[in-house]
């Protein structure tokens, strides 16, 4: 391990810590917008496989997470509460089963047709869930009860509560971290940098790039709908805007701002932008002209872009190094 | 469907194609020359309907010429906020990747869409067809067409001529045809692509401003028309071909005749179609229709 990955290691386990400590401080209203953020860091973590270690630009991620989160609300059974171990493994497989679909199609294109196709398939979803029966029109549908986790008849955690499921977001958070670190650091995360840089060289080399990524199209459609899952258990209410094009829009903006190529920035992103948000919607800070919040928002996307072209987590390291990223 | 609504639906079609056409025709030449990926595009259109509401009351308010001097001074707004935009925005973008430049331009719709927000409210308005073209026009014995929408088709299709006439037969058109295939090219030959870039910038603006502000007495002017409008061009773009105008032409009346039919004949899968023919188009020649080689 170099001095630069350990010390990042370091900073990573600290925001971790810092995390785990937060609700001790945070409050209320504080431990409910970090939840988000954390739910939000998955859905950018997902896309950051994509975008930032593929090359792939996807503008349709929103589509999976909406598709799992509709699942949760349409699954959960009228009844009484789900169980997690059938519930989230069935809408995280719906989200992947449409990835899949969508992927082995969108994936001949390159480029910006690529962006555009993937939009196009991701407003497919949303126009069902606008405009059939199945989806619940415009106003969306609420889920009746959040589902339980139990093991062998004991409850592990209650997710109905705030404080639980903040742990448990976390907790899935850092699983999905370190899954796709390791999976960055396998043969298979090695093969999808080397069809970032150059997949003529790639398939040179003996690689058929088509299923690699085509794999890697379906994880990131899975992992977005965990993020999807999360989202729909801690809000108990879906709507097509989770599908739109705004939603895929605003997660790209979350990973671009944090600064592609590195799983942190995805998760620096997140937080960024809700951040941003949440400064620009304060009442307090900016009295009655909170209501135009996106302008602010607006500005400092644009002032970003100008003078941080590296993203947020470009500020770390100033010098540029060899060999990373074009 | 009888043979007049048929034909309704036919005119209704080619005037959303048409309408489409001039705001793609702009996205898809800033997109093929100068390589920008401009979702604020929309904006424009958006800005151009909002024009057209504010402009109204006073200028448009003359019974016989105010109507085309809110046209004229809705494009010379449009080509000044073009020409600044490109100036104060625009200009560094064209060497970074199009990840940032996405960043960049959706930061600009959110500052247009509150600016919006803020100067118009966020209501619903109309805004009144001028009264000489007020009438309809009969077709058949039940059925009749408003005569506004046929003036707007017989608009656009004079700008599209025109489009054609300029990028064909000018010697401008020569620079932009140039520059769509092949920029390091033509900046070698000496053309001042600076120059060239910001006046098709200008000019896409105006186009876009110019559809937002035609449609604005069909379609009413609302907040978010400009991103419907956006995502829709993007669309008519992609399939187009990018960089190619003929192709945004074909695509346009395609995407016209696809959503207008659909919303008659499948009205549940009316949103759908437009995004299955595009998947459909690539899938045959991911390149588009006609790409601008």
């Amino acid at each position: 391990m170099s001095d630069a990955a350990r010390t990042r290691a370091a900073w990573i386990a600290a925001a971790g810590l810092a995390l785990a400590l937060f609700p001790l401080v945070g409050g209320k209203f504080g431990v409910d917008l970090v939840t988000k953020m954390m739910v939000f860091s998955i859905f950018a973590l997902s896309l950051e496989l994509l975008v930032g270690q593929v090359g792939l630009v996807c503008f349709g991620q929103a589509a999976f997470f909406g598709i799992a989160a509709y699942a949760v609300v349409r699954l959960t059974p009228e009844s009484g509460p789900a169980s997690i171990w059938w519930l989230a493994p069935a809408a995280v497989a719906l989200a992947g089963l449409y990835a899949l679909f969508m992927g082995s199609l969108s994936i001949r294109t390159r480029g910006v047709y690529f962006i555009m196709v993937t939009l196009a398939f991701s407003q497919m979803a949303y126009y069902v869930a606008h405009d059939t029966p199945l989806g619940g029109g415009t106003d969306g549908i609420y889920l009746s009860l959040a589902p339980t986790m139990n093991l062998a008849g004991l409850e592990l955690v209650d997710l109905s509560r705030a404080l639980p499921f903040y742990y448990f977001a976390l907790f899935v958070l850092a699983a999905v971290f370190v899954f796709l670190a390791a999976l960055l650091r396998s043969r298979f995360g090695h093969a999808l940098a080397g069809i970032r840089v150059n997949e003529q060289r790639m398939r040179a080399a003996g690689f058929s790039t088509y299923p690699y990524k085509l794999a890697a199209f379906v994880i990131s459609g899975m992992v977005a709908g965990i993020a999807g899952f999360l989202f729909a258990v801690k809000d108990g209410f879906v709507n097509p805007e989770l599908m739109s094009w705004n939603a895929s829009g605003t997660v790209l903006m979350m990973i671009i701002l944090g600064g592609m190529g590195s799983l942190h920035g995805a998760v620096i992103g997140a937080f960024a932008f809700s951040l941003l948000q949440e400064l620009f919607k304060s009442q307090a800070i900016f009295g009655d002209f909170a209501r135009h919040w996106h302008l602010g928002v607006g500005a400092t996307i644009i002032l970003a872009v100008a003078l941080l072209p590296r993203g947020l987590a470009g500020l770390e390291l100033r010098r540029p190094k060899s060999g990373e990223r074009r | 469907m009888d043979i007049a609504t048929f034909l309704v639906q036919c005119l209704n079609a080619l005037q959303y194609g048409l309408l489409l056409f001039l705001v793609a025709s702009g996205l898809t030449l800033i997109f093929g020359i100068m390589g920008v990926i401009n979702l604020a595009h929309g904006s424009f259109y958006m800005i151009g309907a909002y024009l057209a509401y504010a402009l109204a009351p006073s200028l448009g308010a003359h019974a016989g010429w105010g109507f085309f001097a809110t046209l004229a001074a809705g494009l010379a707004i449009a080509v000044i906020l073009g020409y600044a935009l490109e100036w104060a925005f625009f200009g560094f973008l064209y060497e970074r990747d199009h990840l940032q430049q996405v960043l960049m331009t959706y930061g600009l719709i959110l500052v247009f869409e509150e600016l919006r927000s803020i100067l118009a409210g966020d209501d619903v308005h109309g805004v009144k067809a001028p009264d000489w073209l007020a009438g309809s026009v009969p077709l058949g014995e039940l059925m009749s067409y408003p005569m506004y929408r046929l003036f707007m088709s017989a608009v656009c299709i004079a700008i599209a001529l025109g489009m054609y006439l300029v990028i064909s037969r000018t010697r401008l058109g020569m620079m932009i045809r140039a520059g769509a295939s092949n920029r390091e090219m033509v900046q070698s030959l000496g053309i001042d692509v600076k120059f060239l870039y910001r006046i098709m910038f200008a000019a896409g603006v105006a186009l876009a401003v110019l559809a937002g502000m035609l449609a604005a007495p069909v379609s009413s002017v609302y907040p978010g028309m400009g991103n419907q409008v956006l995502i829709i061009c993007f669309v008519v773009v992609v399939i187009g071909g990018i960089g190619s105008v003929r192709g945004a032409l074909a695509a346009a009346l395609l995407v016209g005749i696809v959503d207008t039919f659909g919303k008659v004949l499948f009205p549940q899968a009316a949103g759908v179609l437009v995004y299955v023919l595009m998947a459909l188009v690539l899938l045959w020649k991911p390149d588009g229709l006609f790409k601008a080689t």
